[in-house]
């Protein structure tokens, strides 16, 4: 290089040089970072999924090498992340269009489409298909009038309950209020039945708002008003606030509550130490699976307790959905199409039931769980959206951290949700 | 620090630089370094430059695109923030409270290692372990350790009969902050106890003999002459682990999050959370800038200590 010729004045130059080279390197690097391309429908495909236990990883596996054996010229990479890691993980690698396919969670969709993330495939999505899909399964991938995606896990949370613990308590029908649900657990405590029947997964995480989210329904309360300002320390929010904290301070709760999350409330459900909770559809195979639960045989699953104005579930479903950066995008589709496919979806139906309204008639699914499916064609019919807004992972935040200062007692929860909605209201009006 | 050297080698007198003197070596010198150059510009340059250019721009994105110039303003919204300043307590709360326990642990367990008995090479090689583990698997372990249903915290209190029942460890904000603490202690004290050990192998025995000789005791030769000469390395403990300890972050992500109610959010993991789960980058490179300052801090500070405190037999 000219370095080698000396002199101090050259010298400095050849820097200054090397800086723009960097500079200019760089900047190419970032550009060629954005915008994607259709490819010609073959190539390679990095796909980016969640660790979870409802479609395991062994299991998405198995459903992208029959995939690949249908498509030879397609090569799938997969990703596992845990859910908790997936947000980020898919912010961080946009740039560089790492993912061609990622999953979302119902939450993000605003988000990521407003910043041109995620690609619209309306017109890969035609009306004919969407109408075989859940509504709330459809909602999850919706944004602006737009489809982000096609969904793929349609879930929410089923509250499940240990019927023999109940029985022990006297209980002789499984509550379907949440004041029956106290009532019982009242029963089973004073009994000395379980010393906390009820478990939540209250740390401060997503999971939080999901729980939150199904009282906040029962209660009949909203998270924005109609004009777009915070609700939720009115009325059914504040009341579903109230509840929550009432079953801490009466120790009806395990107060291991506030840290945990969904596998940590399976894991002390299916330990017999807690008789009632809520979850996803996941935890009715494990809890009754005898080599991952001692009560075995014990759990039940129902629609989610009524409280005075329903009992909606939350909807926690998820999309796959193609990413901007993505340089093969035809083939990106290609594959999305076989994962939600019905086919593949009602081979899988055991840990994550399909998206598709007539999968629920078939017997095929039905047998792989028979007692959910009769719960879950009710239940997945009458579910409540998180906040859709592009903020929402800010919104979550703050409201995670006021809800759990009400439940960890350092503040009342009116006071909590207050300071949340004024937050809420700041965060989200720049919009 | 081959600047540093070529000023030392000009100061030299010509007569004894080499034939054709340093002027020659110039351009080679310049050839040799071109590599550490790039790497260095490439991973340390340009992004401390590129992180101060988007701190002055409202970027919510990570795509590049023209945001609007804010000027300072990411950094005064940083300051007027309640959530910043909780941030700033509770990293300080962490930075202080580790470091003086691993420091204070760390002197006991060197002065223990030092000793000589039986035995003393294993106790040398299990103490180091807590230090090989990577944190990542220290925070998991942990966790795991202080789940309320199934850790072994609980199991030993309970059958000790130190608490009635089974208690939750990292679910109240307070409790919590104290027991990653206690993790990143676990963690680190090995660290400080090998530095330790380390200065107190170089501390000559004809001290420790001439303290014998006029009547000192074990402790006033521990104040009066271990101690002092203790003094710098203490110093560099100090400075290795207030920096670290300062920039917190994985061991917050794997045991807790920043949960519950935000109990154990340092700046760090507060910067981290705003930039990347709520992208807002331009705020979180301005938050990035505040953290690399308080360091910068720190470091001038302990610097001037150290250049006080150097010592000679």
């Amino acid at each position: 290089m000219s370095a080698g010729e000396s002199s101090g004045e050259r010298r400095r130059l050849s820097r200054r040089e090397f800086l723009e080279l960097g500079a200019a390197g760089t900047g190419l690097l970032l550009l060629s970072g954005c915008g994607g391309g259709q490819g010609g429908g073959s190539g390679t495909l990095n796909a980016l999924f969640m660790k979870q236990a409802a479609y395991s990883d062994t299991d998405v596996k198995n459903m992208t090498e029959q995939f690949q054996k249908q498509n030879p010229d397609i090569k799938v990479n997969l990703t596992f992340v845990a859910y908790e890691a997936l947000h980020d993980k898919i912010v961080a690698a946009a740039p560089a269009g790492t993912y061609d396919t990622v999953l979302v969670d119902v939450i993000w969709p605003a988000e990521f489409a407003s910043k041109k993330m995620i690609v619209d495939i309306t017109d890969r999505f035609p009306e004919s298909e969407r109408s075989k899909i859940f509504a709330g399964g459809l909602k999850t991938t919706e944004y602006d009038g737009g489809y982000y995606g096609v969904p793929w896990i349609l879930d929410t949370k089923y509250f499940f309950y240990n019927k023999e613990m109940l029985g022990e308590a006297g209980v002789s029908s499984p509550p379907d209020t949440w004041d029956g649900v106290v009532e019982a657990a009242k029963a089973l405590k004073s009994q000395g039945v379980v010393e906390y029947p009820l478990v939540w997964s209250w740390a401060q995480a997503e999971a939080l708002i999901c729980d939150y989210a199904t009282l906040l329904g029962a209660y009949g309360g909203q998270f924005f008003d109609g004009s777009g300002k915070p609700a939720f320390n009115t009325g059914g929010g504040l009341q579903a606030l109230e509840f929550m904290r009432m079953t801490l301070d009466e120790k009806l709760s395990n107060p291991a509550s506030t840290e945990s999350l969904e596998e940590d409330v399976r894991r002390i459900v299916s330990q017999g130490e807690a008789a009632m909770a809520l979850n996803w559809t996941y935890m009715f195979a494990l809890a009754n699976d005898p080599n991952e639960s001692q009560v075995a045989g014990q759990i039940d699953i129902a629609h989610t307790p009524k409280g005075p104005a329903g009992a909606p579930g939350v909807n926690g479903s998820m999309g796959m959905a193609i990413s901007n950066g993505s340089q093969n995008q035809d083939a990106a589709w290609k594959y999305i199409e076989f994962m939600t496919s019905q086919k593949i979806q009602n081979q899988y139906a055991k840990l994550s039931l399909p998206i598709w309204k007539s999968s629920y008639d078939q017997k095929e699914v039905v047998q792989a769980l028979p007692q959910v499916v009769p719960v879950a064609k009710e239940q997945l019919n009458d579910m409540i959206l998180r906040p859709v807004v592009p903020q929402y992972n800010e919104v979550s935040h703050t409201l995670q951290v006021e809800i759990q200062q009400a439940l960890t007692g350092d503040k009342s929860p009116k006071q909590a949700l207050d300071d949340a909605a004024k937050a809420v209201a700041s965060e989200t009006q720049g919009a | 620090m081959s600047q540093a050297r070529a000023g030392r080698l000009k100061k030299l007198p010509r007569s004894m630089l080499p034939k054709g003197g340093a002027f020659r070596q110039g351009p080679t010198a310049l050839i040799l370094l071109l590599p550490s150059v790039v790497v260095v510009f490439g991973i340390v340059v340009y992004p401390l430059l590129r992180t101060l250019y988007t701190s002055l721009f409202d970027v919510n994105s990570v795509f590049p695109g023209s945001y609007p110039f804010v000027g300072l303003g990411n950094y005064l919204q940083a300051l007027e923030r309640a959530e910043f300043w909780a941030a700033i307590a509770r990293t300080a709360y962490f930075t202080f409270s580790t470091t003086l326990l691993e420091v204070v642990l760390g002197i006991l367990l060197g002065l223990l290692l030092n000793v000589e008995f039986r035995g003393r090479w294993l106790l040398r090689s299990i103490v180091i372990l807590p230090w090989a583990l990577p944190t990542v698997v220290n925070g998991a372990m942990w966790r795991w350790i202080l789940n309320p249903s199934y850790g072994a915290l609980n199991a030993l209190l309970t059958q000790l009969h130190i608490i009635p029942e089974y208690r939750s460890w990292l679910g109240t904000p307070w409790m919590a902050l104290n027991m990653v603490v206690i993790a990143d202690v676990w963690k680190m004290t090995p660290l400080a106890a090998f530095f330790i050990l380390a200065a107190l192998q170089t501390i000559p025995r004809d001290l420790y003999e001439a303290a014998w000789v006029d009547g000192a005791g074990r402790l006033r030769t521990f104040f009066s002459i271990t101690l002092p000469l203790l003094t710098p390395t203490i110093l560099i403990i100090l400075v290795l682990r207030t920096m670290e300890a300062f920039k917190v972050f994985d061991i917050i992500y794997v045991m807790t999050r920043g949960g519950p109610a935000d109990g154990t959010q340092t700046i760090a993991y507060y910067t981290y959370v705003e930039a990347f789960s709520n992208q807002l980058f331009g705020y979180g490179a301005a938050l990035a800038y505040v953290i690399a300052v308080f360091i910068l801090f720190f470091a001038i500070i302990y610097m001037r200590l150290l250049r006080r405190g150097e010592v000679e037999y």
